[in-house]
């Protein structure tokens, strides 16, 4: 009975454990969110702690929670640094036709363009570029790959 | 009374035109291959020798054409010249056309040729073998450099005798040319003959290009170029390698098309992430905005006739395919199926729009009627995308792109055609990896 009940929270821990362990392997494998990336395997930055990009659903040009967080470094340090001008590049996966994603990833500069508007940047410093499919970060054929590549990226021109 | 008896014999003429005995049935695909015998083309032998041009094989080579053009069509099947029965030069005068039988061709085609002084002289027959009778003839003098084009032209004479339809093989495809890593690929113009000889490149692949498409009314291009990273519509001149930005619009254009008259440009332009469609007459440089909606209007493509613009909009969510007129007005949804739509192009006879469509995962290459009834989906695949018409609009060309392993190894972009039944889909011959193709009107119309 006794030897029955040790196995028994012997066999809950083990079960518990394996539930925590598929999690914690989903969570690191997915860095997706719906299909927005998470990660930051791609992700370079403007300055400390100020990252240059931010992801996009499929087909959207909505920004996320996460993404505003980054503009809004994006924005603060862009008022701190007066004489900065900067492009945004727009980018879509390759999973759509050319010309339409020619038009997604000018909305989705534009966007972060808006955005960065709103926290005070003058558009007069931010112009806007679309590449479409044109210039994937990540060249691979996967569901992550294509989550990498759907984003905007905030580049220094001077 | 005289126009009368008039009128009566060209109804002859047509009448015993369309009785002819080894007519082709089109509308179908090529369940049955029509067997016919391309002999060589006999060269005469006062023949002279011209610049670097192997005169001796110039007839076994235009007929080598021939046969590898009516082979693409797949309504033919040309026979191997090891069972042919008679001498090309005599049988250019006269076949036995009972031997001929014997061989189980139907029809054959025979012919000369001539270098001298400068110039070549060619004349071909197409022989009905049934019936035992010339269906066609035709002779013509041409520079010997031109000897490509001659075998095309004939090529085409033939087809338009045996099917009832225009040809398209003295036809050129341009295409972008892509080299190098997936993420850091080279696009260069480069245009070829519709059999994949002669390709040139157009630019050196300093800046990024995309989506050149034909004039239908002569050999002019557009395309669009990231030229001083500022995505603009482009216009060049084949011929004198000119090019000019189209308008002066103060952002990206793209997704350029000709009018049927080609006196004007559709395309889109982007201004504050949203995407309309706007014409530029080029003669005039007048500009007009074709599309006021706060979605993604683009890839327009204008109707034949001029009077209508089909396009891509996602403003019910998803991209699908609206028709309007060409003045914008009467703005119609005509896709409703499963899945999304893009890059619809009207078919040059007026009748079909040709798509890409994506449903879970897929890409499709489709035709459906102008009003989005009828849809047919040709050919599935990973990716593929952007058909554009042969000028007869019987067959399309598109890209297809294979998928990426982990470093974007494996990955390949090449050009495909089918015929709009659904059969004889075939990889064309590039150089290169290649997408975004657009095929000319007839060179020599």
């Amino acid at each position: 009975m006794i030897f029955n009940k040790s196995l028994k929270n012997i066999l809950l821990v083990i079960f518990a454990t394996l539930i925590l362990s598929a999690c914690s392997t989903a969570k690191k494998s997915g860095n997706i969110d719906g299909d927005v990336y998470t990660g930051k395997e791609t992700v370079e930055y403007l300055a400390s702690g100020v990252p240059d990009r931010i992801f996009f659903a499929t087909n959207k040009s909505s920004l996320t929670t996460a993404s505003r967080a980054t503009l809004r470094k994006q924005a603060t340090y862009l008022r701190k640094n007066k004489n900065l001008n900067v492009t945004i590049e727009g980018h879509a996966d390759e999973r759509g036709t050319r010309e339409y994603n020619l038009a997604l990833g000018e909305r989705r500069a534009n966007a972060a363009r808006d955005y960065l508007m709103t926290y005070g940047i003058s558009g007069k410093r931010l112009s806007v570029i679309s590449y479409g499919k044109e210039k994937p970060v990540n060249p691979a054929s996967t569901p992550l790959a294509w989550s990498q590549n759907r984003r905007s990226v905030t580049v220094k021109v001077n | 009374m005289r126009r009368l008896l008039i009128i009566l014999f060209i109804n002859y003429l047509f009448i015993t035109k369309s009785f002819a005995l080894i007519e082709i049935d089109i509308t179908r695909g090529n369940l049955d291959p029509l067997p016919i015998a391309i002999s060589p083309l006999h060269v005469d032998t006062k023949s002279q020798s011209f610049e670097g041009l192997k005169v001796k094989t110039l007839g076994d080579n235009i007929s080598k054409i021939i046969e590898d053009n009516f082979r693409s069509t797949g309504l033919f099947n040309p026979l191997k010249k090891d069972a042919f029965v008679q001498k090309p030069d005599i049988a250019h005068l006269k076949p036995r056309f009972e031997d001929w039988r014997l061989i189980k061709a139907q029809a054959l085609v025979t012919g000369k040729l001539l270098v001298k002084d400068g110039k070549l002289k060619v004349e071909f027959r197409l022989w009905d073998l049934a019936a035992a009778k010339e269906m066609t003839a035709l002779a013509f003098t041409t520079t010997p450099s031109n000897w490509r084009r001659v075998a095309h032209i004939i090529s085409d004479k033939i087809y338009e005798r045996l099917t009832g339809e225009e040809g398209y093989f003295d036809t050129r495809i341009i295409y972008v040319s892509e080299s190098g890593p997936k993420n850091q690929r080279v696009k260069k113009l480069a245009i070829m003959d519709q059999d994949g000889a002669n390709t040139k490149y157009l630019t050196l692949g300093n800046e990024l290009v995309l989506t050149p498409r034909f004039n239908p009314t002569n050999q002019m291009v557009t395309y669009m170029s990231y030229f001083r990273n500022m995505p603009r519509v482009y216009l060049l001149d084949i011929e004198t390698g000119t090019q000019e930005v189209v308008g002066n619009f103060p952002g990206m254009t793209f997704a350029p098309r000709f009018s049927p008259d080609g006196k004007k440009i559709v395309m889109s332009f982007a201004k504050n992430g949203n995407s309309d469609i706007y014409t530029m007459d080029l003669g005039t440089r007048l500009v007009e905005r074709i599309t006021d909606h706060s979605s993604i209007d683009t890839s327009p493509s204008f109707s034949p006739d001029g009077k209508f613009i089909a396009f891509n909009s996602d403003r019910s969510g998803l991209q699908q395919i609206y028709v309007m007129r060409s003045d914008g007005s009467g703005v119609k949804r005509v896709t409703f199926g499963n899945g999304i739509y893009g890059t619809p192009v009207w078919s040059p006879r007026g009748d079909l729009i040709a798509f890409t469509k994506m449903r879970k995962g897929k890409f499709y290459i489709g035709v459906m009627r102008t009003d989005g009834t009828g849809e047919r989906l040709l050919t599935e695949n990973y990716y593929q995308e952007a058909p554009s018409w042969s000028p007869n609009g019987r067959v399309l060309v598109f890209y297809r792109e294979t998928k990426a392993g982990s470093k974007g190894e494996g990955f390949t972009a090449k050009l495909w055609s089918i015929d709009i039944t659904g059969y004889n889909e075939r990889r064309l011959k590039t150089e290169t990896d290649a997408s975004d193709p657009s095929w000319s009107s007839l060179l020599s119309k």
